[in-house]
């Protein structure tokens, strides 16, 4: 995973709440058997849209998205961070994000940023008044910062350290096999297997 | 001070645990299909690991799937390669795989209840939201990304933040024609799509004790369409009937009913948030709008997005009806339908088939739809055909198709037409979830079923 330190860019405003993974990325686009590829799927039965924001010449180049509340719920497909990255986005800031959505850009390098709702209209309002309105996101102060406001957000430090070192999950977790090791072999015996298979 | 039901689960899963970090949980089962998990396969192939416990893990393919013609090659070239890569990945690492033609090949959340492998106490993960299914029999079970996938396929463990408790207690007693479903969209419309958010839900009262294992399986199914972490339910006998006799229920079946017996919130547990619903008061329920909180009694009419006093909630009402060809004020009764569905991991259990065929059977479904029934497995659709639910849906003008997802996302075939508008069993009425284009109202089968009769939406009460 790459490292994430700090990110300055434009921002895009979209105005909705309960931005389902449906909408991120519709199931059609979810046949793929890569990681990569995924951007002409991004919000695809919006995009059609002329006015849909992305369309928009001023927000082309935006790098951190700005969602409404609850952005990222239902299904638990990956695709979603992956077409949100395919397409150039480095953050999403929103009030709440959904917990597997939340969980899967964390794991990723997503960057996906809590700020109270009051934060998010002041940074809608700001970026549509002016789109080259410049955003950065430093997750070493945890801070964002645009015009002359910079706002603390929250992040758990152990989140923050896996990010800023760019570390795989599997490679911690595979450091404390013998801990793995000690647990199944504690594991009762009628806990069920799948092999072998009975039918 | 005692432990709630999913504390207890939970610890007794902690492979390590340090101040700072997220637990280190054990996972007990780790269920597998087509769409989420080719490139946590590449990720392990990339970086030499094995699957560590290829004895716990299963596999089947469900979400690509079509429900026609199931024997020939896959049409749809991308379909293809993704269920080819699902059956390489499985033989190459060895990894039980339920194909297309095999019993247990269905809605991966169908396939786990019906071979026993699921059951009370464990910890489950599947690169599925609706994993929550499996909390009916009192484990812990949430949806994954393809990233934890990957990182279950090489360790069997997830690190992963104690989620806070929820109770939800619906007491009382459910008036006849309504169900399960109607139980889940109520609280939805309650609590909202973001209000289990953190949260693991424990259903509890005397109307989730009397529900079946298929209407708790129906309820917990639903859990992450609150946001919900997870949601469960305490095993009963109801559970331990429902298990013995499957194909992997334990050997050992009373030494591990005993464990299971202790698994109950203890009496001076607290849970983060406690919530009481009344059974007696709910009618079957619908759903008028683009996400599944925006739901209603079959009884009321489309809302009014100018009552709405939330600008955020009356903004998301006035897109929803947009999206959904609606007009304030009119009875949800008079909303036609072109589309029946019946079939899913919410709705798509033997149970559901029964329900609604009761309704069907010896009458027509409405000339102005089509109906589409959709077996959760290949094992349910041998059960209908033993039963003769089969004759039943196909004598009303019903198509009895074969076992998969289907049309409750839209991945094969099965997918609605712009503007067509579909009365539901599935999960979501998402924009575009059954079709671009397409308009989802969410129901119950009793009430697929009478709005497949009527044309418009209503239930049984209304034949």
């Amino acid at each position: 995973m790459e490292k994430f330190i700090k990110h300055t860019g434009t921002g895009v405003p979209l105005r909705r709440s309960n931005v389902d993974t449906d909408q991120i990325i519709p199931a059609v686009y979810l046949k793929r058997v890569t990681r990569s590829g995924f951007e002409d799927g991004l919000f695809s039965a919006w995009r059609s849209d002329p006015e849909f924001v992305l369309n928009k010449a001023e927000f082309k180049s935006g790098t951190v998205l700005v969602a409404g509340p609850e952005f990222g719920t239902g299904s638990s497909r990956e695709h979603a961070v992956w077409a949100l990255q395919n397409y150039g986005f480095k953050v999403v800031i929103s009030s709440r994000f959904a917990d597997i959505f939340r969980n899967n850009s964390l794991k990723g390098g997503l960057l996906t940023v809590i700020v109270a709702q009051s934060v998010v209209d002041a940074l809608w309002d700001a970026i549509e008044s002016e789109p080259t309105t410049s955003i950065t996101v430093d997750l070493e102060a945890r801070t964002v910062s645009y015009n002359a406001i910079t706002l603390n957000f929250e992040l758990d430090d152990y989140t923050r350290w896996r990010l800023l070192e760019g570390l795989d999950d599997i490679g911690l977790t595979l450091k404390h096999t013998d801990s793995i090791d000690a647990f199944e072999a504690k594991r009762p015996a009628y806990k069920p297997k799948t092999l072998p298979i009975r039918i | 001070m005692g432990k709630t039901l999913a504390e207890k689960i939970w610890d007794d899963h902690i492979v390590r645990s340090a101040e700072g970090e997220p637990d280190l949980l054990y996972i007990d089962l780790h269920l597998i299909h087509e769409v989420t998990s080719p490139q946590a396969f590449d990720g392990l192939r990339l970086a030499g690991r094995p699957v560590r416990r290829a004895d716990l893990t299963i596999a089947t393919e469900d979400h690509n799937t079509p429900t026609l013609d199931i024997l020939k090659p896959i049409a749809d070239p991308v379909s293809k390669l993704q269920i080819d890569t699902l059956r390489s990945n499985a033989k190459e690492f060895g990894i039980r795989l339920h194909s297309l033609g095999d019993a247990d090949q269905g809605v991966v959340h169908v396939v786990g209840p019906q071979l026993g492998i699921t059951q009370p106490g464990m910890t489950i993960v599947c690169g599925d939201s609706h994993t929550s299914t499996h909390g009916a029999f009192g484990a812990i079970a949430f949806g994954i990304g393809t990233s934890e996938v990957e990182h279950v396929l090489a360790t069997q463990t997830l690190p992963s933040r104690r989620p806070k408790t929820m109770a939800i207690n619906v007491e009382g007693t459910l008036k006849a024609g309504v169900s399960a479903k109607d139980i889940i969209l109520a609280i939805i419309a309650q609590i909202g799509t973001g209000g289990g958010q953190g949260y693991i839900i424990e259903y509890r009262g005397s109307a989730i004790r009397a529900l079946s294992m298929e209407g708790r399986m129906t309820v917990c199914n639903m859990s992450i369409e609150a946001g919900a972490r997870a949601g469960l339910i305490a095993p009963d006998q109801k559970t331990f009937d429902y298990i013995k006799g499957k194909p992997h229920a334990p050997e050992d079946f009373e030494g591990a009913q005993k464990y299971w017996q202790s698994l109950f919130t203890d009496a001076d547990a607290k849970f983060d948030v406690e919530i009481t619903i009344s059974a007696d008061e709910l009618e079957p329920f619908v759903t008028w709008g683009t996400n599944p909180g925006q739901g209603l009694p079959l009884n009321a009419s489309v809302p009014n997005p100018a009552e709405i006093k939330d600008a955020e909630e009356r903004g998301a009402a006035e897109r929803a009806l947009q999206y959904m060809g609606l007009v304030a004020g009119t009875p949800l009764k008079k909303i036609a339908i072109d589309t029946v569905f019946l079939g899913s991991c919410t709705n798509g259990r033997i149970e559901d088939l029964r329900a609604a065929a009761s309704v069907l059977e010896g009458k027509k479904i409405a000339t102005t739809l089509r109906m589409l029934v959709v077996p959760g497995s290949e094992r349910v659709r041998q059960q209908a055909m033993q039963e003769g639910l089969d004759k039943v849906f196909i004598d009303a003008g019903a198509e009895w198709r074969n076992a998969g997802c289907s049309m409750c996302l839209g991945m094969n075939p099965d997918q609605l037409a712009v503007g067509e508008r579909s009365a539901s069993t599935s999960n979501r009425n998402f924009e575009g979830r059954q079709g671009k284009g397409g308009r989802t109202h969410l129901v119950s089968p009793l009430v697929a079923a009478a709005t497949a009769i009527r044309g418009t939406l209503s239930s049984p009460a209304d034949l």
